[in-house]
């Protein structure tokens, strides 16, 4: 038995769930897939409806749990197998090697003089890495990764012998007692490569609405400025392309939530970067609910957005490297052709466990959200449960720790 | 007080930039017998346990550890002792560039300028640590009740919720019954996986579920007459139709939702001008009583007429005074938050309410009726759109987007005149009732519910900021209140649909019961939980102006009738903005005062030629986001001049004006306020404190002025936790007007 919380998920979701049970006095482990914690959020510039930069948040929370020793985390760690009942799961971990000493090294002087590069991943391909890398400044931990993969044969010689360096550091195995468990897996973007009549990624400065984000971050690829992969240059006109995979019974059988409120957002990054911009976006309804409408107002009344009530059919390469979109305009019946600099693909998101096999005993329904498990003390947070936006999945984490909480009080 | 400390200074995190022996024999000499141990350790991580036994064996009760940031690996070195840091790395070393703005050469040996930097900052944290001290404790009894204020589906819910968690509960609901607004409505929307069907509520049973619970007490036909005391031990006055009962409770969930908007909004539309127009509502308390025989229903969801007549009547208006906010004011008045924006804000649940209400009918009528949906936007945000999905199969539903130009009687029946609709054509639609959207107005837009006993005022500050909805401004920390202990929960807090409810009285749930947990071990909650600290007046010096029980963001301090502030440590988040405003500096926390940062000031060596030596410039940094920014600007290899000295504060609200008249007078040439954005959309983790700061360099300015300094030697900066690319330009920028204006004409007296 034990009145330990395995909390599976470092997002916000996760770390909230975490530290809220961990703040109540109860032992709480996260298990994190990625190097580092703070998921989805931490790759974003900036939160609707206040613009502000989401690391503040998480700056909170990554405080918390220094200063909490009851939170224990594990990084590049996966849940391999979970045996046992409610109040008495058995959780094997495996760790994946890091290969960085167990504190905070400086790595940056040594990391920028490699050569081996790869894509990089946190930059969803819009910018490469080193073999040795830390995704973002303000990562916690703060330890950075080493990627013997990506070395070259050069930075192999260079790393090797380096103090702090482990290039040798083999996959472990740890085995956890835990009495609850709160799944709070988060999302991904849906694969853009499936929406084949979208040009399935193939197309020149089409990106993704994630991939905004990164462009627009002060961590991201280009320091901020969002600017056409394909030049380099600010785009003049930009089309929003909604529910590109969701609502969609070919793709994604719901509502991604967040999609409409991260369009507004990325409209007022775009009108504050460049005054000329012109702006179109093309939608099925457009979705601000409760007081979200205030955003949706204002950006009505920046003079560069405009609306099309419409769905994108069809989306090809023009010349220049512009964006061709075909339109189909559902209040006038017309349709229409026309070229943006840069088009941008409100993809949705998609349960991280969607396709996968995860080793928990979990009922799923067919898009991959989590469907039920309470009664083995087994908890859905976050995006695994439905598609949220970040203050919902706080409001989900809180209340998956109490659920916990509720699961192994007075063991 | 500590007064034997161990500094320990990190080779490997510092790097080669400085002399790290010479700076620990500088250190050695310095401070004699306060600093019992200086070491240079290889690696600090590594040297965890030899530090352990330093404390064992020499009896210190303090360590300071120079190297990485704080932020850095904070979590390797929990000692049972107070820890300080001296940030030589990212603020000093990575930060580093020659005082022409050159990059620094470190193979031609430590530059001066950084050594002098380093070392100022090492005997600033043997000095921040001399005059701190281990905090005592300010635990609370902590009494494990709750009080619920709200007897409907959000209240019911989070009073099982607390029971099942092992608390008392007492649950107030001003109406005869339990339900709330959840007795008028005939079925729920999904409430659960697979979240494409409607679902019937079994209110019935969730009510007996909290009724026949020995845990939870009920009074109906109940208010508030006041809430009083902090958490862990507030005393809720609580008014029955049997008189008043005073309970003693932890904390408190809000839940007592919404009322629906004034039917006036909704007359442009037709509202009350007969039976054939209602509101959703009052139509599913139709429903429920079995009384609808219309047979063609329309659902407009386009609120733009009654919005557009809301818009002319307020230009009509003549120009109102605003009112004045309750917060420190001598007399209160509720204003009235209610307005047609309720109506926006509803949105999402109308949207899901028409397709409950719609399928609701349709099962009731055998499918003999015939539904209609008009929107502008489907507003089914999430999951629920698998629901209106099956609705959009469903037969006798019709939904199409369109622009409700007009709605009128027509004989027996209503017209909608419909305008831009997907069916390529306009229309006039002809039914026998229209159902309206309902404007959910939360409870705290009219009433003062909670009725706080406290120095500020009975209601939450800030409702204006949220239409009246007892919200948080934090989109991370949704439970957030300005007042401590007091966690809202449902459509008090937001318009939510049912499920959403349930999942917000959960949430609120643990943190009311995390709260009760801190204030019995005597620590804060959000945003530094955990920290014993708190604030200890000095009333001997006390003048009663009662700046800080006005200004306190949290409303913490009460006051007696001369005055003398009343200290509530578990009310408390310890941001300090009680000793920011104190004129005559009798506030402090055990580890954290005006002497020990004044201290720190005065420790840095002010060099009197301007010219040769440079100026030197006092930065007071909001540690929440200036600090992680100078952190990553520095992580970035990017500097700013190193004349400046870096001094972090709880928040800008603590910085006391005694701190700039102390930078003046040793001769710093300039002072630096940097903190967060303030303005409707604050960054601020205690809500005021830039903007109470920004207030208070007036004062300053004019101090300074009567003393001949310039006052624009002093300037705020707002930076973002994320504009680390900045703000070396920003530091830089400052540096050089103050270079520009020259020297303190204080300097060298």
């Amino acid at each position: 038995m034990s009145n330990a919380i395995l909390v599976v998920g470092g997002g916000f979701a996760g770390i909230t769930a975490a530290i809220e049970a961990a703040e109540l006095g109860h032992d709480v482990f996260i298990v994190e897939k990625s190097p580092w914690l703070g998921g989805r959020v931490a790759q974003l510039n900036k939160y609707f409806p206040k613009l502000c930069p989401p690391s503040c948040g998480l700056e909170i929370q990554f405080q918390r749990i220094r200063k909490n020793p009851r939170v224990k985390f594990f990084t590049q760690a996966e849940i391999t197998a979970l045996s046992g009942c409610k109040g008495d799961y058995t959780v094997k971990v495996r760790l994946n090697p890091r290969r960085t000493a167990p504190h905070n090294v400086d790595f940056s002087l040594l990391a920028s003089s490699l050569t081996g590069k790869t894509d990089n991943e946190f930059d969803f391909g819009l910018s490469m890495r080193k073999g040795l890398y830390k995704s973002m400044p303000f990562a916690f931990p703060g330890r950075y990764v080493l990627d013997t993969k990506t070395l070259s044969k050069s930075d192999a010689a260079r790393v090797a012998g380096i103090r702090f360096l482990e290039t040798a550091e083999e996959p472990r195995e740890i085995v956890l007692n835990m009495g609850a468990v709160v799944v709070a897996t988060g999302w991904k973007p849906y694969d853009v490569t499936r929406l084949t009549n979208l040009g399935a990624g193939a197309i020149k400065n089409c990106i993704s609405n994630m991939q905004m984000e990164r462009l627009a971050s002060a961590s991201g690829p280009t320091g901020g400025r969002i600017v056409r992969p394909s030049d380099n240059r600010a785009p003049n006109s930009v089309a929003f392309v909604q529910c590109a995979g969701s609502r969609d019974q070919n793709h994604l059988n719901y509502c991604s939530y967040i999609c409409c409120m991260a369009t507004l957002k990325q409209c007022l990054y775009l009108a504050e970067q460049n005054p000329n911009v012109k702006i179109t976006v093309y939608y099925i309804d457009l979705r601000a609910p409760g007081r979200y409408v205030n955003v949706l107002e204002k950006v009505r009344a920046e003079p560069n957005v405009s609306f099309v009530k419409g769905k994108v059919a069809d989306a090809g390469q023009a010349a220049g490297d512009r964006v061709t979109l075909t339109v189909e305009d559902a209040v006038r019946g017309e349709k229409l052709t026309l070229h943006y600099d840069l088009a941008v693909l409100a993809t949705g998101m998609q349960p991280s466990l969607a396709g996968e096999n995860p080793p928990l005993p979990l009922p799923m329904d067919e898009d991959g959200f989590i469907a039920g498990g309470e009664a083995a003390g087994i908890f859905a947070a976050g995006c695994a449960r439905m598609p949220l936006d970040v203050t919902r999945s706080a409001q989900s984490g809180t209340a998956a720790a109490l659920k916990a909480v509720q699961t192994v009080k007075g063991r | 007080m500590a007064g034997k400390i161990g500094v320990y200074f990190d080779m490997q995190n510092i790097g080669g930039g400085l002399d790290i022996e010479a700076l620990a024999s500088q250190t050695r000499e310095k401070w004699g017998e306060l600093v019992q141990v200086v070491k240079v350790c290889p690696v600090l991580a590594c040297t965890v346990d030899e530090i352990k036994a330093d404390i064992a064996s020499r009896q210190l009760d303090g360590v300071l550890l120079c190297g990485a940031s704080p932020r850095a690996e904070a979590d390797v070195y929990r000692l049972p002792v107070q820890v300080e840091y001296v940030n030589l790395r990212e603020q000093c070393v990575l930060s580093y560039k020659n005082p022409d703005g050159s990059p620094p050469d470190f193979a031609a040996g430590p530059p001066e300028a950084l050594s002098i930097m380093a070392r100022d900052y090492v005997n600033m944290g043997v000095v921040k640590l001399q005059k701190s001290e281990n905090p005592d404790s300010a635990a609370v009894s902590g009494v494990e009740r709750i009080l619920v204020i709200g007897g409907g589906w959000t209240g019911l819910t989070a009073a099982a919720e607390a029971a099942a968690t092992g608390c008392e509960v007492v649950l107030l609901e001003k109406a005869d019954t339990l339900g709330g607004a959840a007795r008028n409505i005939p079925m729920a929307s999904p409430l659960a996986p697979f979240w494409t069907d409607k679902q019937p509520t079994n209110l019935s049973e969730k009510i007996s579920a909290v009724t026949g619970n020995s845990k939870i007490t009920v009074y109906l036909n109940a208010r508030m007459e006041k809430l009083q005391g902090q958490p862990g031990e507030f005393k809720a006055g609580i008014i029955t139709s049997d008189g008043t009962v005073n309970v003693d409770v932890g904390a408190v969930v809000l839940a007592t939702g919404w009322t629906p908007l004034d039917e006036k909004y909704l007359a442009p539309m037709g509202l009350g001008r007969g039976p054939n127009v209602l509101d959703a509502a009052q139509f599913g308390k139709m429903l429920v009583a079995g009384n609808i025989t219309a047979s063609r229903i329309a659902f407009v969801l386009d609120i733009t007429m009654a919005e557009e007549a809301a818009r002319e009547a307020a230009g009509a208006m003549a120009d109102k005074a605003d009112a004045e906010s309750g917060e420190g004011a001598d007399k209160f008045v509720k204003e009235d938050l209610e307005n047609i924006r309720h109506l926006a804000y509803s949105n999402a649940v109308n949207s899901v309410a028409a397709l409950r209400l719609a399928d609701t009918v349709c099962d009731k009528t055998n499918d003999a009726a015939q539904v209609f949906i008009l929107y502008k936007d489907m507003t089914v945000p999430g999951i629920l759109e698998r629901f209106y999905k099956r609705m959009q199969d469903r037969p006798g539903i019709m939904m199409t987007k369109a622009d409700v130009t007009e709605i009128r009687e027509s004989g027996d029946n209503m017209l909608v005149v419909c305008k831009n609709t997907l069916l390529g054509m306009d229309f006039d639609l002809e039914v026998d009732l229209v159902v309206l959207p309902t404007g959910m107005v939360p409870i705290t837009a009219k009433d003062v519910v909670v009725q706080f006993d406290y120095r500020q005022g009975p209601d939450f500050p800030d409702l204006q900021l949220f239409d009246g909805f007892a919200d948080s401004n934090y989109i991370c920390f949704p439970y957030e209140t300005r007042r401590t202990g007091v966690y809202a929960a449902g459509c008090v807090r937001q318009p939510m649909t049912m499920d959403g409810c349930e999942e917000d009285a959960k949430g609120a749930v643990l943190k009311a019961v995390q709260c009760i947990a801190s204030a019995s071990r005597g620590i804060a909650v959000h945003p530094r939980s955990g920290d014993a600290s708190y604030p200890v007046f000095n009333f001997v010096r006390c003048t009663q102006c009662k700046r800080c029980t006005e200004e306190c963001p949290f409303g913490a301090l009460d006051d007696d009738e001369k005055g003398t502030p009343k200290p509530n440590p578990a009310r408390c988040r310890r941001c300090g903005t009680c000793f920011g405003a104190c004129p005559e500096r009798v506030v402090s926390f055990a580890d954290y005062n005006i002497d020990q940062i004044g201290s720190m000031i005065r420790e840095v060596v002010v060099p009197k030629d301007f010219k040769k030596e440079g100026p030197r410039i006092l930065i007071l940094a909001c540690e929440n986001d200036a600090y992680p920014a100078l952190d990553m600007a520095g992580m970035r290899h990017r500097a700013w001049n190193p004349f400046v000295r870096i001094i972090p504060v709880r928040c800008l609200g603590s910085v006391n004006a005694i701190w700039v008249s102390d930078a003046m007078s040793k001769g710093f040439d300039g002072v630096m306020l940097l903190g967060c954005k303030y303005g409707d959309d604050y960054q601020c983790h205690f809500v005021k404190g830039s903007e109470i700061c920004a207030r208070r360099k007036e004062n300053i300015a004019e101090t300074l002025n009567r003393l001949g300094v310039q006052p624009e030697r002093v300037e705020q900066l707002e930076v973002a936790i994320d504009e680390y690319d900045r703000v070396p330009d920003l530091i830089d920028g400052f540096v050089g007007r103050i270079i520009a204006m020259g020297p303190n004409p204080f300097k060298g007296m």
